[in-house]
């Protein structure tokens, strides 16, 4: 439902996407695993709509939304959860949460899905009148991640849903991905914890210097030597 | 020595009856520059864009109260509820017609070219309001315009009394907006962080048109306020928009009643300048109070964030 045909984007000169072809299949979790500055949040950030590429076709359900402003997307039901999860810090949890179903499809499901991301995440129940600033990473992450989903989306983009977190609350962010997966919702996960991210998702690509250098099933992407040297060795960055 | 000591607590006296009206006096002044920070504050805290013509802007707020006042004889609170919806509107043409195409540019040349633009503004405005009302000094005089509430030795311009609870009341009524309601958040949540805000479907754009008219309106009913509690003239807005400019790094971005209070304060600063120090001295301590937060606490009073 989601595909991405030989997509170029780049900053003023500089090139960043070198022509990128992917496809997110309704219902699947997809990986995109990369060292830094490989393009991977400039891939998930155009998707989203917040850059306008150079060449190529952003599709979604046979329409093009390659210049469809960030605002329409979510419309259309393509939410991304950004890298560092830029939460409304001086607002309050629950603030957050209602500013996620601003559009006008999500404002009539509001409260019925605010019920719902109370259920998944008690603690942001518990925690609903405090600042957004004032919680821990994880707590931080689960709003980033309820605020996305207060919109009614139907493919999640994920940027580093576990940068900085203890590995006790990674898993339990993970495991909350793959919940969401066996409900039917389609994942886009750019991930640095690479075994964790492998093991979970169907598909991935590998990206590198703004290129996609391979791609298959994720189970066999975890034996692919370039992959468990560059990624999983003991120098790669997703074991630290 | 029994005469000396009277004398001297005669001096005494009226030195704290001086002091103490000045006082009031500088507060009531200080919930105008509140005003006129609010609205300022308002478009650069969602903006990131410093509109250098809003003490014009103020200006043809005042003249549009006079106006009504001297055409019609409308009563000027009761005009600033006509007054602040026209100001919007001029506000969202403004915007349509000058500040939409600089809010899309990176942020170097975004200030670059609003500090150009709002220039241009201010000698626009300031040019027309010479051409159409002339240099002359106004102000609206109302049948109780005189009226003064006193307390002992101490008197109190009853309508500037008025124009403060009316600020009050304004700044009040745009906070449960922006609390409250789904463009307010919407407007708040631009101001902290506009890619988030966009990624959660807010149309950007449209947030920007309804701040900058809600800082024009703002503006306009500030400067009616000034219309009718002190005077207007066309060469008023440059000094306003420094007092609000003041105001903004005495009291910090992000919050309307901060930026009420640092009016206040600024307002209080004032007039026990004019007590200890003299007169001319009053410009000064504004901008010695800048300087001095800008040094000790640049995210101002009641900031949050630097």
């Amino acid at each position: 439902m989601l595909e991405v045909e030989n997509l170029r984007v780049a900053y003023r000169e500089l090139l960043a996407l070198h022509g990128i072809s992917l496809e997110v299949h309704p219902g699947e979790m997809v990986a995109l695993v990369g060292p830094n500055g490989a393009g991977k949040t400039t891939l998930l950030k155009t998707v989203a709509g917040l850059l306008a590429p150079r060449a190529g076709v952003i599709r979604w359900h046979d329409e093009t939304i390659s210049r469809t402003s960030a605002q329409r997307i979510v419309e259309h039901g393509i939410a991304l959860v950004p890298e560092g999860r830029r939460l409304f810090s001086d607002m309050t949890v629950r603030e957050n949460l209602e500013l996620g179903a601003f559009t006008r499809r999500a404002q009539k499901e509001k409260k019925l899905q605010l019920e719902k991301i109370y259920s998944l995440f008690p603690r942001l129940f518990e925690r609903q009148r405090q600042r957004a600033g004032s919680l821990s990473g994880g707590e931080q992450q689960m709003l980033a991640l309820g605020r996305a989903l207060m919109g009614l989306p139907r493919l999640l983009l994920l940027d580093e849903p576990s940068l900085g977190l203890a590995p006790r609350v990674v898993d339990s962010i993970m495991s909350i991905l793959s919940e969401l997966h066996h409900d039917g919702m389609s994942l886009l996960i750019v991930e640095q914890n690479v075994h964790a991210v492998l093991a979970l998702a169907q598909r991935a690509y590998i990206l590198e210097g703004g290129r996609i250098v391979s791609t298959g099933e994720a189970k066999r992407l975890l034996d692919d030597d370039h992959v468990r040297a560059a990624y999983l060795g003991p120098l790669a960055r997703g074991a630290e | 020595m029994g005469k000396l000591f009277t004398t001297y607590y005669l001096l005494l006296a009226t030195f704290k009856m001086i002091l103490t009206q000045q006082l009031i006096l500088g507060l009531l002044v200080g919930g105008l520059y509140g005003l006129a920070a609010a609205g300022l504050s308002l478009t650069f805290g969602v903006l990131r864009v410093l509109n250098v013509a809003h003490g014009e802007l103020l200006m043809v707020g005042g003249y549009a109260t006079f106006w009504l006042f001297t055409l019609w004889e409308i009563d000027p609170f009761l005009s600033l509820l006509g007054v602040g919806p026209a100001m919007f509107v001029l506000g969202l043409l403004l915007y349509a017609v000058l500040f939409r195409f600089v809010v899309r540019a990176d942020e170097e040349a975004r200030i670059k070219n609003s500090l150009l633009i709002g220039f241009g503004l201010t000698l626009v405005l300031h040019a027309l309001a010479i051409q159409l009302w002339t240099a002359d000094e106004r102000a609206v005089t109302t049948a109780y315009s005189g009226a003064v509430l006193r307390l002992g030795p101490i008197a109190i311009p009853l309508l500037r009394l008025s124009s403060l609870l009316f600020a009050f009341a304004i700044l009040a009524a745009l906070h449960l907006f922006l609390a409250r309601t789904r463009w307010g958040r919407a407007i708040r949540a631009t101001a902290e962080d506009w890619e988030a805000a966009a990624l959660m479907g807010i149309p950007v754009g449209r947030t920007y048109l309804l701040a900058f008219a809600l800082g024009t309106a703002l503006a306009g009913i500030a400067g009616g306020l000034v219309s009718i509690s002190y005077s207007i003239s066309p060469s008023i807005g440059m000094e306003w928009t420094l007092k609000a400019l003041i105001v903004i790094v005495l009291a910090g971005l992000g919050s309307l009643f901060g930026s009420f209070a640092g009016g206040i304060l600024l307002g209080l600063a004032e007039s026990m300048s004019v007590v200890f120090l003299g007169g001319p001295y009053r410009e000064v301590v504004g901008l010695m109070l800048f300087l001095l937060v800008l040094l000790v606490r640049p995210q101002g009073l009641f900031g949050t964030r630097p």
